[in-house]
């Protein structure tokens, strides 16, 4: 891979981070516009739990990952504390692994 | 609905678990780190371009999308295109953060980039407006440590570590985004939104390139337009 690759990567990756948080950002919004923006996290929670729990290669797949995730989403619902529900995901997901 | 209000008694408990939480979600991301350092080398990359993407890039799914195209045979100009997909992402997560990181623009540029999943989604899980503040920073400072730290380890290491999967650090990052995702149920319009952007994520995630379903995933919000039910009906 050239210099050029990692630069263009990462001089890309930083003007899309700041084009939210320093172009657009700071302004009064309007209501609505502000309702939408704050469920955000809502909308990208799920589809980041979703994409890391049943996607591989762009391919729907059950895995040890999907009772580890289960077990994490019970406990959170719960207000199990934040590390707790972490550890709990990963130590299930690598139980099920080790008997599979 | 001001945000500066001081904490309440009731989120006093939670305040150090915000740290506690971040510094254990900077090592598994760590973890990761290891692991792009050693697919890197394996791609071709040199030790001093594995670790320049992880300090100039410091968005994990891109810096594995650009690496695992090239490794694949695919174009600079393919790595670039997947990579800038996935981070397309961070620009919506820098509009819910810049009511949070206000202040001058030269500090806001500086907070850029540190504006991740983990620390959006850690910050704005914080009840009051300076847990938000610290909670970016201590994961976002965190995680960049951790991530530069485990990447300069993965190519000094090569392939002599084992894989991160069989302690099942792959299910600790949907694990913690679920916790991080219970406040955001409670709001109005919030498990409508959640719902639809799961749902559409995992349905598109098979015909899209990586990356674009999450980004897709975001219109979900758009159900924040609909009129207030409380104003309509009473």
């Amino acid at each position: 891979m050239s210099w050029w690759t990692v630069l263009a990567i990462g001089a890309g990756s930083y003007l899309l981070k700041a084009l939210g948080i320093v172009a657009l950002g700071g302004r009064r919004v309007p209501p609505r516009l502000q309702a939408c923006i704050d469920l955000l996290p809502a909308a990208l929670l799920p589809a980041l739990i979703a994409v890391n729990t049943f996607v591989t290669d762009r391919h729907l797949v059950l895995d040890a990952r999907v009772p580890g995730v289960g077990v994490a989403a019970v406990a959170a619902y719960r207000r199990a504390p934040l590390p707790v529900v972490i550890v709990l995901g990963a130590a299930v997901t690598a139980l099920v692994r080790q008997l599979a | 609905m001001t945000s500066d209000a001081p904490s309440t008694p009731e989120s006093a408990p939670e305040a150090s678990s915000p740290i506690a939480a971040s510094l254990l979600l900077a090592l598994a991301v760590g973890s990761y780190a290891v692991s792009f350092g050693v697919l890197a080398l394996q791609a071709g990359l040199t030790q001093a371009q594995a670790c320049a993407m992880s300090l100039l890039v410091f968005t994990g799914a891109s810096q594995f999308a650009a690496v695992s195209v090239l490794q694949a045979g695919g174009s600079p100009l393919a790595a670039v295109g997947s990579a800038l997909l996935l981070a397309a992402r961070n620009t919506v997560y820098g509009l819910a953060m810049a009511p949070v990181l206000g202040g001058s623009r030269a500090r806001r540029a500086v907070a850029a980039q540190f504006v991740i999943d983990e620390s959006t989604a850690m910050s704005l899980a914080q009840p009051d407006h300076k847990g938000r503040i610290h909670a970016f920073w201590a994961t976002g400072l965190g995680i960049f440590v951790c991530w530069n730290l485990g990447t300069l380890v993965g190519v000094l290491l090569g392939d002599k570590l084992g894989d991160p999967q069989r302690l099942g650090l792959d299910a600790a990052f949907p694990a913690g985004f679920v916790a991080l995702l219970v406040p955001h149920l409670a709001k109005r319009g919030g498990r409508a939104t959640a719902l639809l952007g799961g749902a559409g994520a995992l349905v598109l995630s098979p015909v899209l390139p990586t990356g674009a379903p999450i980004l897709i995933a975001a219109l979900a919000v758009l159900i924040g337009l609909r009129p207030d039910p409380a104003t309509v009906v009473s």
